[in-house]
């Protein structure tokens, strides 16, 4: 089955506004599946409550759209159920890191055997573009009036330091990468976590002189520092500027997971 | 002052007349304008108090509960699911006794998954030991904060309130309203006492364990101050009429039941389109009513006895079912009129932001007059 092949035609248009990110990481998504070879009747998408939580309603397959935050306990009840089924749960920075935060810590714990693949927008985007556990220091939002004061999560570092298997970043503007690592990551036994970097043009860039779409993709792009330069930073002894975040493969490992198809 | 206001907007405003200092809450559809707006007034030192930008309604609750058990006004605002997420600290904060004051705008509950208005949310809290006011209008949402931290910090009462306002129809609504000024607020509502606080230097400790030696002696207190609430709800809102002219005296309020024989039982921003069905009801000469249902906790069972004493059938609105039951406030008007004679009958309506019109409301007369209701009103049976 081709990527297209999956989408719910009967449900378009879509809700997202014009400039989303989010349909780049759905359609990655939807290529790492079709890479892997995933049938239909073998496969469920499972998400939480946000724009990003939207997406499973647009793909054909069975899916579970949750509360909000609460994506990886249903899902760890699916895959526990069936550990045959292949399980992906999109979610976004404010399900994912805000209300959700304990089960992300707790799936990536369990390690899980489940692709997560978090549209980190940095803002809550449905509900009009409010301060996110995710919204950069200085970064204005509608309840951040005059600059978040207030730090950010590294959801990567985060999923690393609670045990996820395979652990990567990319931004929407890393298509290509994006859906490397997100097959990977399918590929990889246990949690794997794949955080996209995605511009919402409307609640985030709006309020940040980011207002055309190309600017928001520019600001990822220019702001996305590839680990192993990284790396090369610090074994120089050179300083790694704040406003970096970075991409790439940042974990893989094989601890040992929960609901591994046997 | 007059001045044309969403209804969010005026819920914010006249909270920040009321001077809280903490403020915490989560963004949730429709109720995030309020906040969004409390955000920006605490970023522009229009309000003296701390702004909680917390990853959850249950943090949101949680800590108002702690900044209120220290001793601070406090307020939150939640609809929904974000309310349903507070089950558990909405006990907590009624049994520790702390008067927090809340808004909710009013949202259905899922799955499945509705951002529409109904009363679901609030309703499915009735036995937490929060006092429920339900707004028909803007002016009613923003006046009944005033009343309810007037309410719930009286040292008789101390329980925590709920100021009900239909989501979207109310929430996202332009009216005029009629907002006091700083000092006429000042004037109504004098600043937080707390009765006890947590204070290192004399410590006390809240929520410990009751045995059950205690447990139910704790509940019947929290009970015996909901039943106090009546009265001191009838005070702070006889003292509001005499400030602000606007008529808050009774728990509930008749709309034409003089010699009404059918009257109609609505909480919340249905009761406006119910008042105008009745005007063209008794235009056509029937002699309706209705009775509007502004406590619903503490439940003013005698005044609805009172109220209705001389009609012969009552229709209530429920914007809510009890799963395997009915309708809640139909269920508990039945109650009150239990052996009255009168015939009552609930009518399901509404649920997840099914329009109600006039022509409904005229409906459900002609269904109640014949004797049909206990039903859910205008199923698309079509689709079932």
């Amino acid at each position: 089955m081709t990527a297209e092949e999956w989408y719910r035609a009967d449900r378009l248009p879509h809700i997202y506004c014009a400039g989303c990110g989010n349909g780049t990481v759905i359609n990655c998504t939807l290529a790492a599946v079709e890479e892997l070879g995933w049938r239909r009747e073998e496969t469920v998408f499972i998400s939480g409550i946000g724009c990003s939580s939207r997406a499973p309603g647009y793909i054909l397959t069975d899916s579970l759209h949750t509360t909000h935050g609460r994506a990886l306990a249903f899902a760890t009840g699916v895959k526990l159920a069936n550990p045959g089924l292949n399980v992906v749960v999109f979610t976004g920075d404010g399900d994912l890191a805000a209300i959700g935060g304990n089960h992300f810590i707790h799936a990536c714990r369990r390690n899980v055997d489940m692709t997560v693949v978090c549209m980190n927008n940095m803002i809550y985007g449905m509900t009009g573009g409010q301060g996110s556990p995710t919204t950069p220091p200085g970064a204005f939002s509608t309840t951040t009036p005059y600059g978040s004061g207030e730090p950010a999560f590294d959801l990567a570092e985060l999923a690393i330091a609670a045990g996820a298997n395979y652990v990567a970043r990319w931004t929407s503007y890393h298509v290509k990468e994006l859906v490397k690592a997100i097959a990977a990551g399918m590929r990889t036994p246990g949690l794997s976590f794949v955080e996209v970097m995605t511009q919402c043009p409307t609640n985030y860039g709006r309020h940040n002189r980011l207002r055309r779409v190309s600017d928001m993709i520019e600001y990822l792009r220019t702001h996305a520092l590839l680990v192993q330069k990284k790396e090369r930073l610090v074994q120089e002894g050179k300083t790694v500027p704040d406003e970096m975040f970075t991409v790439g493969e940042l974990v893989r490992r094989n601890r040992p997971a929960m609901g591994v198809r046997r | 002052m007059m001045e044309i206001m969403e209804g969010s907007h005026a819920v914010a405003e006249i909270v920040k007349y009321c001077r809280p200092q903490v403020i915490a809450a989560y963004p949730i559809t429709p109720q995030t304008h309020i906040v969004e707006a409390l955000a920006q007034m605490v970023a522009n030192c229009e309000i003296d108090a701390e702004y909680i930008t917390v990853e959850s309604e249950f943090s949101a609750l949680s800590a108002c509960l702690g900044a209120s058990a220290a001793g601070s006004r406090v307020y939150s605002a939640t609809t929904s699911q974000g309310l349903a997420l507070m089950f558990e600290v909405c006990f907590n904060v009624a049994g520790m006794r702390q008067p927090v004051v809340m808004s909710i705008a009013n949202r259905s509950l899922g799955a499945p998954l509705s951002i529409w208005n109904d009363q679901q949310d609030s309703i499915s809290l009735r036995d937490s030991g929060w006092i429920q006011l339900y707004a028909e209008d803007n002016q009613e949402a923003a006046d009944l904060h005033l009343i309810a931290y007037r309410v719930c910090e009286d040292h008789s009462v101390l329980l925590p309130a709920f100021v009900c306002f239909d989501g979207f129809i109310l929430s996202h609504t332009y009216e005029p309203v009629d907002m006091p000024t700083q000092e006429e607020v000042d004037g109504y509502l004098p600043p937080f006492v707390p009765y006890q606080r947590l204070d290192a230097k004399d410590p006390l400790s809240m929520g410990m364990y009751a045995t059950p030696e205690y447990y139910m002696e704790f509940r019947y207190e929290i009970d015996r101050a909901m039943q106090r609430a009546k009265q001191v709800l009838v005070r702070a809102g006889t003292e509001f009429s005499e400030q602000f002219g606007r008529d808050y005296t009774g728990l509930v309020e008749g709309y034409r039941l003089d010699g009404a024989d059918t009257a109609l039982v609505a909480m919340g921003s249905i009761c406006g389109t119910v008042k105008d069905a009745v005007d063209e009801m008794r235009d056509a000469g029937k002699k309706v009513g209705l009775l509007k249902i502004r406590t619903f906790r503490p439940f003013p069972a005698p005044e609805i006895a009172d109220a209705l004493r001389d009609v012969g059938t009552v229709a209530v609105l429920d914007k809510n079912i009890s799963l395997g039951n009915s309708g809640a406030v139909g269920t508990e008007v039945k109650a009150a009129l239990y052996g009255s004679g009168i015939r009552v009958l609930d009518y399901i309506i509404g649920l997840g932001g099914r329009d109600v019109r006039k022509e409904d409301i005229a409906k459900i007369v002609d269904l109640a007059e014949k004797g049909e209701g206990d039903m859910f009103y205008g199923l698309r049976t079509e689709v079932l």
